[in-house]
């Protein structure tokens, strides 16, 4: 399973943000995004995740190999961690939560309201959802907001031990996970240059 | 799609899920209309089969802001969306969800409101066939309106506007079911446009939702 | 003539510099034959036997319900262009002709009560094809609430043009439940093609003649207004171009 990602080009807003974004992910190789605030790595992860079209370019993928996890965790408070996880499971159609419960040591935890963790704990919870989705391609947008230093080595381990299964990981971070083998793309070069203000063609700008 | 239904009646079931308040609601709209139109028992139950219809549809309007609001906050929509279900199955399993939270007690509750209005007795079998056969139609199409309006901060008042207009076929026919019904007169004809109405809303008004909201998670 | 060639106007800049063309034409035009219509019709056509000078309203009555449809069916089909073809132009047609509609629906709505009133005693009955023009103009003020609401325009394009087709069915299937739920008291359709039923020549051609009118008035109100959207649109395009640097 691999993501060919060519040519693209994404707007936030109606506004393009990236043009001429190119790049693949073999499978067992993870992918970091760089670039300042607001230059367009959630736009990009959502357009390849398939949750908002390109203006224009190819993402080749298959659909059913990706999870993607945004900035929310989709946690619902009221359900305990269990419930909110075996739902997850269910929906990807996967047995058993156990591993994804301890890959995020979160054992301790299993009977407590989504409700009263804190926010790092949720963060965890968000991400134990990913090793239940059975998905090979993930797909990250700042996993490591809010988690402490332990938390992101567990988390560092669960993405090198998904890797080594052959799976892969474009992920959006600022932080260096100290994975061996990603590769980082800096998405300032890709910054989209504003159109001629004559070229009133079809779209408005 | 089971797992969703059942995550879904559990959330409304708990804390704060907000089930029961749309029944609560019916019962406050049909006690208060003998206070707006006077206690003459004619005259109530005259009118008991429009204004047990009318209640039921304004109780299931109220609660339609929240089938996808929740879901909309806290990013599971997001995950919905890149999940192996598709977004028709999403959008008929909250449906369902919400008939099954809104509609059916509704359904269950109107007899008992039957006897406040002084509906008479001919009318209580086709009161609650017409409520069976209609409220899932009011939920679909509830599910449409709150789909349309998911992302919009004030959404509540203009989904009301949108919805209500598209549940006026619904009303004329239930409610035509249940006077023709209450009265004694034949009744198949609006029954059987009823029942046309709910089938095919289900069968595809969950397209359009499901094209809604997709253009609304982008 | 080439029909793919049709699409070239679909094109904003081309859409301004044509409408630029034959907008005053199409306003004058409209200007004179409603005034022509108005004029035969209110003085120069003698009173109906059975309703006075009353019949006169037909003239606006008539022509406004019409439009008040066909604004409808107007926005249908371009809101499936752009869903099909996504020519922002269409959107915009279809947004610019809703308030235009919206009118026509209340004119059509006064002018029935006016004419109502002495012939029936009432100013309004909740005769079918007055509720129709009623939840016409629910459906209506939904779309454009729709419209104003969404801040993305692509995004509002899209929902309305849904909505738009979704509501039509609905509309449809009311004004079938409406017939259903009560006969009502309204006269036999006005004109239809079949001859026989037709109100008399008398009034038929001031009708036609302000029926064209109205048209015209549409298409010209349409045009100034899907201007008015193109430009506002390209404005706002603009002035986020530059809050974003």
């Amino acid at each position: 399973m691999s993501l060919l990602v060519e040519d693209l080009t994404i707007a936030r807003g109606g506004v393009r943000v990236l043009e001429g974004v190119s790049f693949t992910l073999p499978a067992g190789e993870a992918l970091v995004l760089r670039g300042p605030n607001g230059i367009g790595k959630t736009t990009l992860l959502r357009t390849v995740a398939g949750l908002q079209p390109a203006l224009s370019g190819r993402v080749e993928v298959d659909a059913d190999s990706v999870a993607y996890a945004g900035h929310a965790d989709g946690i619902k408070p009221t359900l305990s961690v269990v419930e909110n996880l075996s739902f997850w499971a269910k929906v990807f159609g996967t047995e058993g939560i156990a591993p994804a419960l301890e890959a995020f040591d979160l054992v301790a935890l299993s009977d407590r309201p989504a409700g009263l963790l804190s926010a790092g704990q949720k963060r965890r919870l968000g991400l134990a959802r990913l090793v239940l989705t059975g998905r090979s391609i993930w797909i990250l947008d700042e996993p490591t907001v809010s988690l402490d230093r332990d938390a992101v080595a567990m988390f560092a381990k669960v993405v090198a031990g998904h890797l080594r299964s052959d799976g892969s990981a474009l992920l959006a971070s600022h932080i260096d996970l100290g994975l061996n083998d990603a590769s980082v793309l800096d998405l300032s070069s890709y910054k989209a240059k504003p159109l001629n203000l004559n070229d009133f063609d079809e779209a408005f700008l | 799609m089971k797992a969703l239904l059942i995550r879904d009646l559990r959330l409304a079931m708990r804390a704060g899920g907000g089930f029961g308040l749309g029944l609560v609601f019916f019962l406050i709209v049909v006690i208060l209309v003998p206070f707006g139109v006077g206690p003459e028992s004619t005259l109530l139950s005259a009118i008991a089969p429009g204004i047990l219809w009318i209640g039921a549809l304004l109780a299931c309007l109220l609660s339609l802001d929240r089938v996808f609001a929740l879901d909309w906050e806290d990013g599971s929509l997001d995950l919905l969306a890149t999940s192996p279900l598709p977004m028709e199955a999403v959008v008929s399993v909250k449906a369902l969800a919400h008939w099954l939270t809104t509609g059916l007690p509704l359904v269950l509750a109107a007899p008992v409101l039957g006897v406040l209005m002084n509906l008479p007795q001919e009318g209580y079998k086709p009161l609650i066939l017409s409520l069976i056969l209609g409220t899932p139609a009011l939920s679909v199409i509830g599910t449409f309106g709150a789909a349309l309006t998911v992302g919009l901060k004030r959404g509540g008042l203009l989904l009301s506007l949108l919805v209500l207009p598209l549940y006026v076929p619904t009303l004329i026919f239930g409610a035509e079911v249940a006077r023709r019904g209450a009265v004694g007169l034949d009744m198949t004809t609006p029954l059987l446009m009823l029942a046309g109405i709910t089938c095919g809303t289900i069968a595809l008004l969950p397209f359009a939702s499901a094209a809604v909201l997709k253009v609304n998670l982008r | 003539m080439n029909l793919n060639a049709l699409w070239e106007y679909a094109n904003p800049k081309k859409f301004i510099d044509t409408t630029d063309r034959v907008l005053p034409a199409i306003s004058v035009l409209a200007v004179l034959c409603l005034g022509v219509g108005l004029i035969w019709g209110f003085f120069f056509t003698p009173d109906d036997q059975r309703q006075g000078a009353t019949v006169k309203i037909i003239y606006l009555h008539v022509p406004a319900a019409l439009m008040a449809i066909n604004a409808w069916l107007m926005m249908l089909v371009t809101s499936l262009i752009w869903i099909v073809r996504r020519h922002h132009v269409s959107a915009l047609a279809a947004r610019a002709a809703a308030p235009v509609g919206v009118v026509m629906t209340l004119i059509a709505l006064a002018t029935g009560a006016i004419w109502g009133q002495p012939l029936w005693g009432t100013w309004w009955a909740w005769d079918p094809r007055l509720t129709s023009f009623l939840i016409l103009f629910l459906f209506y003020l939904g779309y454009m609430a729709l419209w104003e609401a969404i801040e993305n325009d692509d995004t509002a394009a899209d929902l309305t043009s849904i909505l738009c087709l979704v509501g039509s069915v609905f509309a449809f299937l009311s004004r079938y439940a409406v017939n259903f739920w009560n006969q009502g008291l309204h006269q036999g359709a006005s004109l239809s093609l079949d001859k026989e039923e037709n109100v008399s020549d008398v009034f038929y051609f001031p009708l036609l003649v302000s029926i064209a009118g109205f048209v015209l008035l549409f298409i010209a109100l349409v045009l100034l207004r899907t201007r008015t959207e193109i430009r506002a649109r390209r404005l706002r395009a603009l002035l986020l171009r530059e809050r974003m640097g």
